[in-house]
């Protein structure tokens, strides 16, 4: 973690009041906050609290009802077709295809973000030497344990190398030993200067970031570190400060 | 006689063996956990208690009764809520609630007082669709619905997965009281730090029963000194540790690293073998284990 | 037991009424079916083409031939002058009829002895050609009594028609067993096995088994308000049968709707079959599909006639209850007969039904497994 909450020059995600109306309901209320290249930031809220249609705003799935952000250098609103090339996204429900081999997977994502066969090559090469997968390489997906799948899909969502990987609960009720690996890839990965958005409603996952967002009722409530936001609610846990906040 | 009891049940899934050797007993008006990640078998041992499985070897009884001979008389007499949410998505809160009362040949109002402060919760809600419901209020209306017969054991298979915070207190709150009406409940989930809430949890792991115990006993179990450390580059500090000869196992856990020593060191030789240039704001100070350094504990000597 | 049946069933009526998907199959379905059959059937044609093989080349049978296209239905394609030209018009398309008059057509026409007139279609497509067949022969008749001047002696002309690829062509009444045959093995069987199906896939099945409920009370819960809903959609493609199309029961309608009730129990217990061996609604989707419908279809009878399958399609045809059905219904609906000339088709039923509800019973899991 070399990000440095006091020096944040090169922002990958800058949002102001971005607002997302559906009819006379609103689901996202004016959210405005900064996360700095290579930051690792969580992004909690309750069901319901509009996480969801937040993200997919800085996604580029969704076009904001008002406001403005940027997000990987590019407009929320006018080039968010371009926001897609520069992000990747992995979530704990939906990540590889099980029935293609772990190869046939790296092609296939790498295919689709447009990487030429020479890159695909290469970045097959370089996955399977980090991940010590060589020897896996033509089994298939649903043949691995849980561990090495998660650490494979996160390799695998920043195959394009995206400037902000997304991940969705990435480690929600995993084994305490695969997640701690995962956690570690993270970190590695957040080293290189790649921005980690993490959306989740687990707690103690959030206790993992550099900065922690919670969203209650569309609103982003409370945004600091972990340890000041324990300080702030006079809280042992992140569970806790939570409970506070949204009760 | 105690309402769960197994003894040595395994069972495999072709070459997958799902429980090995698994043994526990749970007694009545006791809130047992079952804790371990997804694909420890927690699920597995559910079915074959709730009769829906049988085992490969091994006994169980539930209330009384075997689980492979006498299941008709176990189905009578446990209440069960599977993993997912398993309640008619089409039919509303009421009529679900209704449905689930009739085929266990009572009715909502004869046992009403044992769901009443659950389903008051819910109440309003009541004729919108159970799949329209939040996490929450679908995880509330499962409980009623399982407790709707009065139930003498209760099984509770991951209650709180996919349930927010607010809800999973809350949650743990209503179990509470129904252990204090004398019900046995046993529940699974994979989150470590729900394990305080029970009375005796076992740990789980790829099929196996790692430790059974109180909470606090299980705690106590652990090994070796614990430290929590914190700087401002956790990530480089891991790889440092992790060289270190005192360092028995360094992990990350949120934004402290968990490190555990062999006996014989002190705070200030961990601090002293850090270079200060590099960890300007290093923090060290002992902490005393929860259940998930436990449970890494265990899992590494597997 | 009772009370508990009971709110099974309401629960499966809220389940149909809630669905628009269910609903929209179990009413839309039918008399979209019948409608389209129908009307496919009774279609209209307008300056069908017809050839002329003359033979008599004479006054009466030109004044025949001018007859026929004084309707405006047919138009004369081109005369023909050896039987050998008779298939090339099928052949290119352009032909829909021929019709060849005899050398003594009008001489035989003005004595006793039957006239003979062929008329020849393309069977291939039969409820074109059969259509066609029946307004020619109206046609033909009309011109004899209007020559003869004396009522109608439908002796007088014989009129043999010949249908080229498809011999056997049946009444065009055909449709009617054949909708109703199908629409019952689609609501009951395939309709049955998706509920159950679903109640594995969203796992309320794991409640319902943890419960004292007896499997077979689960069973009959799910299948009898199929069976009812199949049994009011008979009855529904009956009415609109007989009143728009004029298809009649010329049989007794109480041993025909006993007999389709015989036969939907044959569906629904083919459909809880289906299930037993099913996890998901996409599992069962395609085993109904495939395992059911396609063959119930194509092997029936009802699109194609039997007679002229290949071997091995007929022997699989006799294993599809469809088949029989079918026969049954033609039977009482069309041809009026009673019980003792069916009685073999409602046996082979009646077996169905014993050997699915055993292997069902066999195959169903008081376990998950």
């Amino acid at each position: 973690m070399k990000f440095n909450p006091a020096d944040m020059q090169a922002y990958s995600i800058e949002v102001d009041h971005l607002t997302k109306k559906f009819g006379q309901f609103t689901a996202v209320d004016q959210i405005s906050f900064k996360v700095a290249k290579g930051e690792i930031f969580g992004f909690l809220g309750a069901n319901g609290a509009g996480k969801t249609t937040a993200m997919r705003m800085l996604t580029g799935l969704s076009k904001p009802t008002s406001g403005s952000g940027m997000v990987a250098g590019f407009d929320v609103i006018h080039d968010y077709e371009k926001i897609k090339t520069r992000i990747g996204y992995m979530s704990q429900k939906f990540s590889l295809y099980e029935d293609l081999t772990v190869k046939q997977n790296i092609r296939f994502f790498g295919g689709i973000y447009g990487l030429s066969k020479q890159e695909i090559r290469q970045k097959t090469d370089a996955i399977l030497h980090d991940l010590r997968l060589s020897e896996v390489a033509s089994k298939l997906v649903a043949s691995l344990p849980l561990g090495w799948k998660q650490r494979l899909a996160f390799a695998i969502s920043m195959v394009h190398d995206p400037d902000i990987v997304f991940l969705d609960e990435p480690t929600g009720g995993v084994d305490p030993m695969v997640r701690r690996e995962f956690w570690e890839a993270i970190y590695e990965a957040a080293g290189h200067g790649r921005t980690i958005f993490v959306t989740t409603h687990y707690l103690d996952e959030a206790e993992y970031c550099d900065r922690v967002s919670i969203m209650v009722a569309g609103k982003i409530e409370a945004l600091d570190t972990p340890a000041n936001l324990k300080k702030q609610f006079g809280s042992q846990t992140m569970n806790d400060v939570f409970l506070k906040l949204v009760r | 006689m105690a309402a769960i009891e197994v003894n040595n049940i395994s069972r495999a899934y072709g070459q997958v063996q799902a429980l090995d050797a698994v043994s526990l007993s749970v007694e009545y008006g006791e809130l047992f956990g079952l804790i371990g990640p997804d694909g420890a078998g927690k699920s597995t041992l559910f079915r074959i208690l709730t009769t829906l499985l049988l085992a490969d070897k091994g006994q169980a009884t539930v209330a009384g009764h075997d689980v492979e001979k006498a299941y008709r008389q176990i189905r009578k007499q446990v209440g069960y809520m599977p993993g997912r949410f398993s309640l008619y998505q089409d039919l509303t809160v009421e009529e679900n609630l209704k449905f689930f009362a009739t085929i266990f040949n009572t009715t909502v109002e004869e046992n009403y007082n044992l769901i009443k402060d659950i389903y008051e919760q819910i109440e309003p809600f009541k004729k919108r669709p159970a799949g329209k419901l939040s996490g929450g209020m679908k995880q509330k209306l499962a409980l009623s619905c399982a407790l709707i017969h009065k139930p003498k054991v209760l099984f509770l298979d991951e209650p709180t997965t996919g349930v927010d915070a607010v809800s999973r207190q809350e949650f743990w709150d209503m179990l509470k009281s129904l252990k204090a009406k004398g019900i046995a409940i046993l529940v699974s989930t994979p989150y470590m730090d729900e394990a305080g809430m029970c009375d005796r949890i076992a740990l789980i792991q790829n099929g196996r029963i790692l430790q059974t115990d109180t909470p606090g006993k299980i705690v106590d179990s652990y090994p070796s000194p614990l430290y929590a450390i914190r700087s401002g580059n956790n990530y480089e500090l891991l790889k440092i540790l992790r060289d270190m000869d005192y360092t028995r196992s360094a992990l990350p856990f949120g934004e402290y690293l968990h490190l555990a020593t062999h006996a014989n060191v002190s705070i200030d030789e961990i601090i002293s073998s850090l270079d200060p240039a590099d960890y300007p704001d290093l923090e060290v100070r002992p902490i005393e284990p929860d259940i998930e350094d436990l449970f890494l504990e265990l899992s590494r000597e597997v | 037991m009772i009370k508990v049946f009971r709110a099974f069933i309401q629960k499966e009526i809220y389940h149909i009424l809630r669905d628009r998907r269910t609903l929209l199959i179990l009413f839309g379905m039918p008399v979209a079916q019948v409608l389209i059959f129908g009307f496919a059937v009774t279609n209209e044609f307008k300056n069908a083409n017809i050839d002329i093989l003359d033979h008599a080349k004479d006054q009466t049978s030109s004044k025949l031939v001018r007859h026929m296209t004084s309707s405006g239905h047919f138009n004369v394609n081109r005369m023909l002058v050896s039987e050998k030209q008779v298939e090339e018009g099928f052949r290119s398309g352009k032909t829909d009829l021929v019709m060849v008059i005899p050398t003594d057509f009008s001489k035989d026409l003005y004595t006793y002895d039957p006239a003979q007139v062929q008329l020849i279609a393309d069977g291939s497509d039969p409820n074109m050609a059969n259509a066609l067949v029946q307004y020619a022969r109206v046609m033909i008749n009309d011109f004899q009594q209007q020559e003869y001047k004396e009522p109608a002696n439908p002796y007088q002309v014989n009129i043999e028609t010949r249908m080229l690829y498809n011999p056997l062509l049946e009444s065009a009444y055909n449709f009617i067993p054949g909708t109703i045959a199908l629409i019952l093995l689609i609501i009951s069987a395939m309709m049955t096995s998706l509920t159950i199906a679903r109640e594995k896939e969203q796992g309320t099945m794991e409640i319902l088994l943890v419960s004292p409920l007896p499997p077979l009370l689960i069973i009959l819960g799910k299948v009898a308000p199929y069976a009812i809903l199949s049994f009011i959609d008979a009855v529904l493609i009956l009415v609109m049968g007989y009143f728009i199309f004029g298809v009649p029961v010329t049989g007794s309608l109480v041993l025909l709707l006993c007999l389709c009730m015989v036969y939907v129990i044959t569906a629904l217990s083919l459909g809880t079959l289906i299930s037993t061996t099913s996890e998901t609604q996409q599992d069962a989707m395609m085993k109904s599909l495939i395992g059911l419908l396609m063959p119930s279809t194509l092997l029936s009878g009802f699109i194609f006639p039997l007679t002229s399958m290949p071997e091995v399609l007929q022997y699989i045809s006799h294993i599809i209850p469809a088949t029989y059905f079918i026969e049954i219904l033609k039977g009482i609906m069309l041809r009026g007969v009673g019980l003792e000339y069916i009685i073999f088709e409602v046996s082979v039923l009646l077996f169905m039904i014993v050997a699915f509800l055993t292997l069902t019973w066999k195959k169903f899991k008081i376990r998950l497994e």
